[in-house]
């Protein structure tokens, strides 16, 4: 007769599967210590512990990386993943070097977003939603990033860029490409 | 883009323009921390309340709930920590003046949020800024960082028994997390849903322990309220709405930026064609939204000539509401129908998916929108989404419901040509009205 799990009953051991688990630098270990310090409880510290691993591991949450978190904190697998999934802001796929994120909500629209996107459509050759072949820009239309006053507005990483133009959106461009701006990940 | 007061000295925007106005030292220099200082020489934190009661300050973050009484609402006898947390999760379409008082002041901040740790018996307290403002985040840091080396945060502060620490905390994308039962959540490590009420966080909160949720501009107002007391800043507002208010004014103006005007300032006219410089272009106005995306929106005909007083009252007299104060300009070039889209499409995104009515509502509501831009308008399409709308109003489990509801219903009710053009432009009816949303 197989075994048989009441409701009630403690979940099953979690299978032994060898599993990868990131490594990072005492730095950063530090740094993740400073956020773990300021919570009574470890479990809160997710949110900025996660923004630190997406930048080590290379702009996302990849499966060593939550495999880390889960056991930084103390908790399931899937707590990282149902945390993750929730956040806009947490990536669970890898984006480009540049993530332009053109508002698109009314303040910014109706000062002229449609036109901010389509410049970089035009200049990048991509469409809202995806990356350039080389890894190098992804582009995408956000909601309301609380620069309505000096709409339209892109966020590359986190760095606001306001007022926006046509001549003002390549120029930016431009300088992402000869590396002279900083792609805003911190 | 403008920065400052109209119709009364600048209290809450009084140092943003000076140099360097979020060092310690220029806050000090023009009367920072004197409130502190105030509050931990001889006030209790009865007394504190008090002032805060009197000066009929009500939330800035958009519910507009009398601050004085939700701290009351927190327990005494509570052998639990308590918690005072800021919300800083901005996201309110059309919103953008927390943004800039953190920029620029961000000590009042601190100090606010000291004073109401204080009249709360608070040790530990965050400032949930949501992800989108990291620069913020590491201005409050450094400025976290100033006062703590100036005695003002950890032990002993002032050379007082009074501890308190106050950390920074991100958020990472999500609207709902504005909501303050899901930016608990959302401290505490989880998916940012909210909560059932009751228990009212000021009964069970953060950690289940009685914790109290105030925005930005509430917290930084009660400094000048421990200053002039709180009947002098009741006054300088009305009677039921005390001090001063900012309004984050963005859309078809010559002059967008942050305003910050009395409560109860006379004629929301005159501040959109003086103050505010006008709509460009000599175009017409068309409609404002003047609390953030979640309020009605109000056509010109019930703004111009009719003396629209900007105040909770005024506002809901005039059939809308002050919100967090985004006041959204649109001109006769914007169609409703559009703008309206717009926001359902934020709220469809911005749904944590919790509930039902709203997770499913506003899905709809996008999908018919949709059909509707792509010409295959119905006749009954208006009712349709009113329809679905009653659906979600009032049945869903936290205040996003309501909010993707509003703006939906006010639209139809104001503008019923804009989407009438839509619909008579569609071919849907033809199409034997199959539910092809």
């Amino acid at each position: 007769m197989s075994q048989q799990f009441l409701p009630n009953n403690p979940l099953p051991q979690e299978a032994k599967v060898p599993r990868e688990i990131a490594v990072f630098s005492p730095e950063v270990e530090a740094e993740m210590d400073r956020h773990l310090a300021k919570y009574p409880v470890k479990r809160s510290a997710i949110l900025p512990l996660m923004f630190i691993v997406q930048r080590e591991r290379g702009g996302y949450l990849d499966p060593p990386g939550v495999a880390y978190l889960a056991d930084r904190l103390g908790v399931r697998i899937t707590d990282i993943w149902e945390v993750a999934t929730f956040y806009s802001m947490i990536n669970t796929e890898p984006v480009g070097r540049y993530h332009l994120q053109v508002c698109k909500t009314l303040s910014c629209k109706i000062m002229g977003a449609g036109k901010v996107t389509e410049q970089c459509t035009k200049r990048l050759g991509i469409k809202p939603g995806q990356t350039t072949e080389d890894g190098m820009f992804s582009l995408s239309e956000v909601e309301c990033l609380g620069s309505c006053g000096t709409a339209p507005m892109m966020q590359i990483g986190f760095d606001y860029y306001e007022n926006l133009t046509e001549q003002k959106v390549d120029e930016i461009i431009v300088k992402c490409r000869s590396g002279e701006l900083p792609n805003g990940v911190r | 883009m403008f920065i400052g007061a109209i119709g009364c000295e600048p209290l809450q925007l009084r140092r943003v323009l000076l140099d360097n106005s979020a060092s310690l030292d220029v806050y000090r220099g023009n009367g920072g921390y004197e409130a502190l200082r105030r509050v931990l020489d001889g006030m209790s934190p009865d007394d504190v309340i008090a002032e805060v009661k009197k000066s009929a300050l009500r939330g800035r973050g958009g519910a507009g709930f009398p601050t004085g009484m939700k701290w009351g609402f927190v327990p005494k006898d509570s052998p639990k920590p308590k918690y005072v947390v800021c919300n800083a999760d901005e996201s309110e379409p059309g919103t953008f003046k927390d943004r800039y008082l953190m920029e620029r002041d961000p000590h009042m901040l601190i100090e606010g949020m000291l004073i109401a740790a204080y009249a709360l018996g608070a040790r530990t307290n965050y400032i949930y800024t949501r992800g989108e403002y990291r620069y913020l985040i590491e201005i409050m840091d450094r400025a976290l960082e100033e006062a703590r080396a100036a005695g003002l945060l950890g032990e002993k502060i002032l050379g007082t028994d009074f501890n308190c620490e106050i950390y920074t905390h991100t958020g990472a994308g999500a609207y709902i997390c504005g909501e303050e039962t899901a930016l608990l959540n959302s401290l505490e490590g989880l998916r940012g849903h909210p909560r059932m009420k009751p228990p009212f966080p000021a009964v069970a909160g953060l950690y289940g322990c009685p914790t109290v949720v105030n925005n930005v501009e509430t917290l930084t107002a009660v400094p000048d309220i421990i200053k002039m007391g709180g009947e002098a800043y009741q006054k300088l507002g009305t009677e039921k709405s005390g001090g001063t208010k900012l309004w984050s004014v963005s859309g078809h103006v010559n002059r967008p930026g942050v305003y910050e005007l009395p409560m109860g300032y006379d004629d929301m006219e005159k501040f959109i064609t003086e103050d505010c410089g006008g709509v460009p272009g000599g175009r017409k106005l068309k409609a404002v939204i003047p609390g953030g995306s979640s309020v009605y929106i109000m056509p010109a005909a019930d703004i111009e000539g009719k003396d629209v007083r900007m105040d909770y009252e005024g506002l809901v007299a005039a059939g809308s509401s002050v919100g967090s104060g985004g006041f959204i300009v649109m001109d006769e070039t914007v169609d409703i129908f559009e703008s309206t889209k717009n926001l359902t499409e934020f709220y469809k995104h911005e749904s944590c998916g919790w509930c039902t009515p709203c997770r499913e509502g506003t899905d709809w509501l996008v999908k018919v929108f949709k059909r509707i831009e792509r010409g295959e308008g119905r006749p009954d399409d208006a009712q349709l989404l009113l329809d679905i709308v009653d659906n979600i109003e009032g049945k869903s489990f936290c205040p996003l419901g309501d909010a993707a509801s509003w703006p939906i219903q006010s639209a139809i009710k104001k503008f019923p040509e804009d989407f009438r053009r839509k619909v008579a432009n569609g071919n849907g009816h033809a199409r034997g009205g199959l539910p092809t949303a």
